[in-house]
């Protein structure tokens, strides 16, 4: 990779101690908040919106345009969710932001509250990040002694609270409404759309979700402007974003490169190729509910649109690379593992087709599939999709659904066959 | 049963992130907090943390079932979770995890007679770039090796013969758990 590679997000993530106040200020920490507060709050959103940073949580969705869908004329509060929940398998670039860099969170969020008029922000991080959340609360506690957080924002008039909130081990509450229900205290179990957050989210009122990587952004865009971020990436997806290689690669890591990088680019590139010199077999390119790529189209650029366009997502860019010697029919095993368990139960579909799903994929594990087996878990995952109030039983069925298709003869081998079918 | 005088400041501070009327947001940190200072989340345990938020129990308990963190059984002292999703697997979390029922003597899901071990495989765990995972109680270990894990048993007393094994012969003096 080239060393003068534009860092953003991942900019201080080799500085020693940047968590602390001090050497982030040193690093030029909370210069977008003081340039923010002396702009018009909608000429931030304006800013935000042309710059085309999308959604880095998995959805993609423009961040400034769900901005703007906060109503302006409420009487309610408004809120903003950071979404902190990160458990996309094969995702691991939150917690970094949280470890390392937890005064940029900060600050892209006390921009994105300024924009917005929010003066309440909740970031709710997964139970299990014991450590991140103590270093987040470590960082509110010094911007706010030192006025960047609290009353009165460097001497503005405007106010806002932080406070974190943790999760408690459930996938499903990283789907924004899951998140809000979570948030007020209840099993997360996400909400028919519309309404949509930003007119009744959390306690009713208008709220923001908002990933913990998308506003690690903001302030960027607002000390470089709108055109030069949006340069950094495609002509739909701004910027740069941070790519979670892992699997069979020589060198695993969290690498920051711009959106619409190839893929090839960046698993023999920046993740230093296959190891032990082997073959790619298949990468798994936005987390485990993206469709599999096989080998052959690999040059994809990393971008929502160039994704979806080979059927497959961008998601949160988690990457896994699967080398020569993975047996899919394990991979299928525990994706499906994953997805039975963590359905939330809410819609039959969902919490029956993908129990189906990982008893079938377990049986073909065991070497006890039975013959038709394959084209039952096509046809669950054509039961499963479109039939639920969130997208976690597409997230499901549409990886399964690839990883069967692409891979077929495989799974056909690994099942015995009957007197009848056997040739 | 109530909450120590300092889980009670907790509570009381949390609350104050919430608008009055929605104190029951504070559910899921203040259920954290009880499940630490009393082990697990027992039926009056439930009616504690009902009683300290002004919510039904039942919002307790629904909320005590759905989390995967939350249990009405103590876990042990030492609680192992490795993680089992697909980028730890592929690099070789089933063997570690066959590795430590072994060496602890108790399958996943289980705990050991005296209470100082328990086993369990998880969902990803978010370091997946530094795979294989696992939490020991609160504290991640990243790139697991079977040398890594033997390091850790020894220095938590687990020597020659399965845990849980020696612990029924009576050759290691249970811990006060």
């Amino acid at each position: 990779m080239t060393e003068n590679q534009v860092k953003i997000s991942s900019r201080n993530f080799e500085v020693p101690e940047a968590y602390r106040l001090k050497v982030a200020l040193e690093q030029g920490a909370y210069q977008g908040l003081q340039k923010a507060i002396t702009m018009a709050p909608d000429d931030i959103t304006a800013e935000v919106r042309k710059s085309k940073l999308r959604g880095h949580g998995g959805a993609g969705f423009p961040a400034g345009v769900k901005w703007g869908f906060v109503p302006k004329d409420t009487d309610k509060p408004k809120y903003l969710c950071v979404n902190g929940d990160e458990s996309e398998p094969g995702t691991c670039k939150d917690r970094l932001i949280l470890e390392k860099d937890p005064h940029l969170l900060l600050e892209g969020i006390a921009i994105t509250c300024f924009a917005i008029g929010i003066h309440t922000a909740y970031v709710y991080i997964r139970g299990e990040y014991h450590y991140p959340t103590k270093i987040l609360n470590q960082a509110i506690r010094e911007a706010r002694e030192a006025g960047y957080l609290g009353k009165n924002i460097l001497g503005s008039g405007f106010d806002l609270e932080v406070y974190t909130h943790p999760g408690a081990g459930m996938y499903i509450c990283g789907e924004e409404t899951g998140l809000i229900e979570s948030l007020e205290g209840k099993k997360g179990w996400p909400r028919i759309k519309p309404p949509f957050p930003a007119l009744i989210g959390v306690f009713d009122c208008p709220t923001v979700v908002n990933n913990i990587e998308t506003l690690s952004y903001v302030p960027s865009i607002i000390m470089n402007g709108a055109e030069w971020f949006q340069g950094l990436g495609t002509p739909n997806s701004g910027g740069t974003m941070l790519f979670s290689v892992s699997g069979h690669v020589n060198k695993p890591g969290v690498y920051e490169l711009p959106v619409g990088t190839p893929l090839r680019k960046v698993i023999y590139e920046a993740a230093g190729g296959v190891r032990g010199g082997k073959e790619l077999k298949g990468v798994i390119p936005g987390g485990s509910s993206a469709p599999i790529l096989k080998p052959e189209e690999i040059d994809v650029p990393m971008d929502f649109d160039s994704m979806m366009g080979i059927g497959t997502m961008l998601g949160s860019a988690g990457i896994i690379v699967l080398d020569q010697d993975t047996k899919m029919v394990d991979v299928l095993f525990w994706m499906t593992r994953f997805y039975s368990h963590e359905s939330c139960g809410q819609c039959t579909p969902c919490r029956e087709g993908t129990a189906w799903l990982f008893k079938i994929a377990s049986r073909i594990r065991e070497g006890r599939g039975r013959v038709g087996d394959l084209d039952l878990m096509l046809e669950l995952c054509r039961f499963i999709e479109g039939r639920t109030v969130c997208p976690l039983g597409a997230a499901a069925a549409m990886p399964t659904r690839a990883m069967v298709k692409k891979f077929r003869g495989e799974f056909e081998a690994a099942i015995p066959k009957s007197k009848a079918t056997a040739a | 049963m109530q909450f120590s005088p300092e889980s009670n400041e907790k509570i009381q501070h949390l609350l104050t992130h919430f608008p009055p009327e929605r104190r029951e947001s504070a559910l899921i940190p203040v259920l954290h907090l009880a499940q630490k200072e009393f082990k697990a989340l027992t039926p009056e345990v439930e009616e504690l943390v009902a009683q300290t938020l002004q919510v039904p129990i039942v919002r307790v308990r629904e909320c005590l079932k759905f989390y995967e963190m939350f249990s009405d059984k103590p876990v042990g002292k030492y609680h192992f979770q490795v993680c089992w999703n697909i980028t730890c697997s592929l690099l070789g979390a089933e063997h570690l995890i066959d590795y430590l029922s072994k060496r602890l003597g108790i399958r996943p899901g289980e705990v050991t007679k005296d209470g100082k071990f328990s086993l369990r495989g998880m969902e990803c765990l978010g370091a997946c770039s530094e795979a294989p995972t696992m939490l020991l109680n609160e504290e991640p270990h990243y790139n697991l090796t079977e040398e890594k894990l033997d390091k850790m048993l020894k220095d938590l007393g687990v020597n020659g013969i399965p845990y849980n094994q020696s612990v029924a012969m009576g050759t290691t003096s249970p811990e006060a758990v």
